[in-house]
């Protein structure tokens, strides 16, 4: 299904890509099984709805749903039957060559947020070229299943429906041309990743966000990072909390030689962070990265606490923190917006930071976080490994969205 | 952002207004509100568009009943969808089997498994009065294993030991062995969050699947979900024979589409919902509620029960039945009110369950000024004599002064006081029919007066 991902238009399929045949072979085949799947989880709904509803409908309890339910979710499900293939054609980070075998890039790893977009403005190239209602439609599908969000979907291909309508467009390939374009407009101005000055130091980077949305992973990533740099680096067990976050963060330091000032559970995490400023300031620390408790944004009581965190680092320097991070989760739908205002009124957020985008979730709440909260996008994570926290590059997120050709198979 | 979606829908078919059925024609604008309401609540597409079909086919040719406009019809409709997908009722957890009976908890990182295997087993303990044990197979995640033992701690339950060094299938076996010896009546086990991609992974939660036979299998997932929610509970069911799903953190704003998602793709209940960070806070899965709460109608529902259950039915059909014989509504009778209002809780819980309600912090103190307000008004009306109950209009200045001293307040008090009142009366005599939902609609009438919190009509049309 990606075959045409990263492929010339002109090019033979099998130059960059495995031959067309079993790449199609392979979908096609899962098809029937998918949608078998889900059709019995429907018809097990459907059952013990049917006296709900039975008095309104014809004779089948669910005429319609059926067959809709299938093809979508078919699109969803085919593409995880060609993970095996998916190395092969995102391999190489910056390289468009055809084979090298540099494993788990980006590409690599985004291509599963990719697939359910991908696969469907796929099949719907493939199926139905035609510059018509239907793609654009169909082109809105693909964006809300994304995540991308109703309204900046609909607005998005409302625009294309005006270019369309003038004639813009000479064939579908540029209409999803100019999609990517449009997206990566939205993006690339955010997309500014987070270097660490060579003053102030310590430079402080206060990471927040919702329980269980990666902070502590993506802490020991960004430390792995910056220690890499040349970068000495300090960690503070700021989650107080949560059962053995201390503990998370204590493991993580000790693997990766990276200093950690904690106290017990059940500190004060303001404290904890405050001394770990102190230390971080008189061992000559580089980066000092603080860890929070994980607290849902709707709490108020919470966000006062992180509120208190800033006050009190300003205390040893007013500037500090020099960055205050929100991790987001990758899968988080509309609800992502919500989060980062809330946490932009209690504490200013300065970046974001967007993890699990290796899973089928495909981030594309990144696009409403940056047109309404324009904060820079920092990083994303894409996978498990300390080294699977990447740079936000706009291009290439939009590129692991979006196909830029489109195959004809 | 989007509000509620009664009024949005009740805005779009507006012009259907006198008309008494509602066709394809006349609902097609409407239901592409709910398609966008659903879609905003993070439904999964596949089931919103599933969803919608019903909805036509149940909506087309429906009269519009005489109460309500072709709108309140139509959400109707939608919300008695939404209900049915979920499930009629509550579903418990099945642990009929013999002991020990296993639990078995999956899901994706940071979905909540670890905690909510605490709250799990807190419950057990409590209300249904079982021994239990938790073990993590979690040998990935740094601290997994401390994590869960802490929560194990703090709800008192047994655990069992295990090692990073260890393999989760040896680890699980241990532990069905320890639990067998020591008696016990529930293992819960705690499993490595895991990427439904993850083919490696996915194997080995089925592969423990398979040793442990649990009695259930509970997919958990964060309430805060988006669309993805479809691939991964798609994912999960066809990697296990999942028996019920938990929803977590359901004490955000989300809206909690994900639970819709998931229950219909995966045809499994909702079991639990997981609304706090204290270990105590699971709770039974209410269909309606969310279905509410996903159509940006609050808890309305809720509040209705709690009223018939908590309210006394008794005094309030004589209330209703005096309403309805055009008697007036005296002082007594508010008084009554009054009192069943701080029955059910007070102000703070009842704005909690509204629509449109603000869910920060400062709702507390303005639910806590509104309880205040309510002792001061049944205050004043205890320090009336019988007479100036039934007939306030007695009421002059220096009865007026004598009520603020004998309660405590000031004659101003008592103005506003008798100001509400009059506003509940006319409420009242509006009231056509009674019955307890006439009687919730003049409640609100009368919080509305009341709390000053509330904007007037912001509920309910």
């Amino acid at each position: 299904m990606f075959k045409w991902f990263r492929k010339d238009k002109g090019a033979p399929p099998a130059i960059e890509a495995p031959p067309p045949p079993a790449a199609m072979a392979e979908p096609s085949s899962a098809l029937p099984e998918a949608a078998t799947g889900v059709d019995a989880a429907i018809a097990a709904a459907a059952d013990s709805l049917a006296p709900a509803h039975r008095p309104a409908v014809e004779p089948a309890p669910m005429p319609a749903p059926t067959p809709v339910v299938g093809t979508v979710l078919s699109a969803i499900a085919a593409p995880a039957a060609e993970t095996e293939r998916v190395p092969a054609l995102f391999a190489g980070e910056e390289a468009l060559a055809p084979e090298p075998p540099k494993p788990r890039s980006l590409r690599e790893r985004l291509a599963a947020s990719a697939r359910a977009l991908t696969a469907s403005v796929g099949n719907l190239f493939r199926r139905n070229p035609k510059l018509d209602e239907d793609l654009l439609e169909e082109l809105e599908t693909a964006l809300i299943q994304a995540d991308v969000g109703v309204t900046a979907s609909s607005e998005l291909v409302e625009q294309l429906r005006v270019r369309m309508k003038k004639r813009e467009f000479a064939d579908a390939n540029a209409l999803l041309a100019a999609l990517r374009a449009q997206l990566t407009g939205l993006v690339a101005p955010h997309a500014r990743p987070l270097r660490i000055p060579p003053t102030p130091r310590p430079f402080v980077i206060l990471t927040v966000g919702v329980n269980g949305a990666g902070k502590t992973t993506t802490i020991g990533k960004l430390a792995m990072r910056y220690r890499q740099a040349g970068l000495a680096v300090m960690l503070a067990a700021g989650d107080t909390f949560r059962a053995a976050a201390v503990e998370q963060l204590k493991t993580w330091g000790e693997r990766n030689q990276v200093q950690v000032i904690a106290q017990g559970s059940g500190a004060d995490s303001a404290s904890v962070i405050y001394d770990a400023l102190q230390a971080a300031s008189a061992r000559g620390v580089d980066v000092l990265i603080a860890d929070t408790a994980g607290r849902l944004h709707t709490q108020g009581h919470l966000m006062q606490e992180l509120a208190k965190v800033k006050r009190v680092l300003a205390k040893i320097d007013p500037s500090a923190p020099h960055e205050t991070l929100l991790v987001i989760d990758g899968g988080t739908g509309q609800n992502a917006l919500n989060q980062a205002r809330q946490f932009h009124q209690a504490v200013g957020l300065t970046g974001i930071a967007v993890t699990k985008l290796d899973g089928t979730a495909k981030g594309g709440m990144v696009f409403a976080l940056c047109r309404e909260m324009k904060l820079p996008i920092r990083f994303i994570g894409v996978g498990e490994k300390r080294e699977d926290l990447r740079e936000f590059v706009a291009a290439d997120f939009v590129d692991a969205l979006l196909p830029r050709e489109l195959g004809q198979a | 952002m989007f509000e509620n979606l009664q009024k949005r829908l009740t805005e779009t078919v507006n012009r259907l207004r006198g008309r008494g059925r509602l066709s394809e024609e006349n609902i097609r604008e409407a239901l592409r509100e709910v398609r966008i309401a659903l879609l905003e609540a993070d439904v999964a597409l596949p089931v919103v568009q599933a969803l919608i079909e019903r909805v036509k086919g149940r909506a087309v040719g429906q009269e519009v009943l005489q109460s309500l406009t072709p709108g309140q019809t139509l959400v109707k409709i939608v919300h008695d969808e939404l209900v049915a997908v979920m499930g009629a009722r509550n579903e418990e957890l099945n642990l009929n089997c013999p002991a020990p009976a296993v639990v078995l908890m999956a899901g994706l990182q940071g979905s909540g498994k670890t905690t909510t295997s605490g709250k799990l087993a807190k419950l057990l303990m409590e209300r249904r009065r079982k021994r239990v044990m938790l073990v993590s197979c979690d040998v990935y995640r740094p601290a997994a294993i401390k994590q869960l033992e802490t929560v194990a701690g703090q709800v008192g339950a047994e655990f069992h030991p295990s090692t990073p060094e260890q393999r989760p299938l040896d680890i699980a076996r241990g532990a069905l062995d320890a639990a067998r010896r020591q008696l016990i009546d529930v293992l819960i086990v705690d499993t490595a969050g895991r990427l439904a991609i993850d083919q490696a992974m996915m194997a080995e939660v089925a592969e423990l699947n398979t040793a442990l036979k649990p009695i259930e299998t509970l997919f958990v997932v964060d309430s805060m979900t988006g669309q993805d929610a479809a691939n991964t509970a798609k994912a999960f069911a066809e990697a296990l024979p999942l028996t019920g799903v938990i929803l977590t953190k359901t004490d955000g704003d989300a809206r909690g589409g994900a639970a819709l998602s998931v229950r219909y793709l995966t045809g499994r209940p909702i079991k639990f919902l997981g609304a706090g960070e204290k270990l105590d806070a699971l709770e039974p899965f209410h269909p309606d509620r969310v279905a509410s709460r996903i159509l940006g109608m609050g808890d309305v529902l809720s509040l209705i029960e709690d009223v018939t259950r908590k309210a006394d039915q008794d005094k309030m059909e004589k209330l209703a039945a005096k309403v309805v014989s055009g008697k007036k509504f005296d002082l007594n009778d508010m008084r009554e009110q009054l009192l069943q209002m701080q029955n059910m809780g007070g102000m703070a819980s009842m704005i909690d369950k509204l629509p449109g309600m603000p869910k920060l912090g400062d709702v507390n103190a303005m639910g806590a000024m509104g309880d205040r307000e309510l002792r001061k008004m049944v205050a004043i009306i205890n320090s009336m004599t019988p007479k100036e109950r039934r007939s306030p209009d007695l009421l002059n200045g220096s009865r007026k002064a004598r009520v603020a001293r004998g309660s405590g307040t000031h004659p101003s008090d008592i103005n506003k006081l008798l100001k509400q009142h009059m506003m509940m009366e006319k409420m009242m005599k509006k009231l056509s029919s009674g019955g307890i939902k006439g009687m919730l609609r003049a409640l609100k009438g009368g919080m509305g007066g009341m709390g000053g919190g509330m904007p007037p009509g912001g509920f309910r049309r």
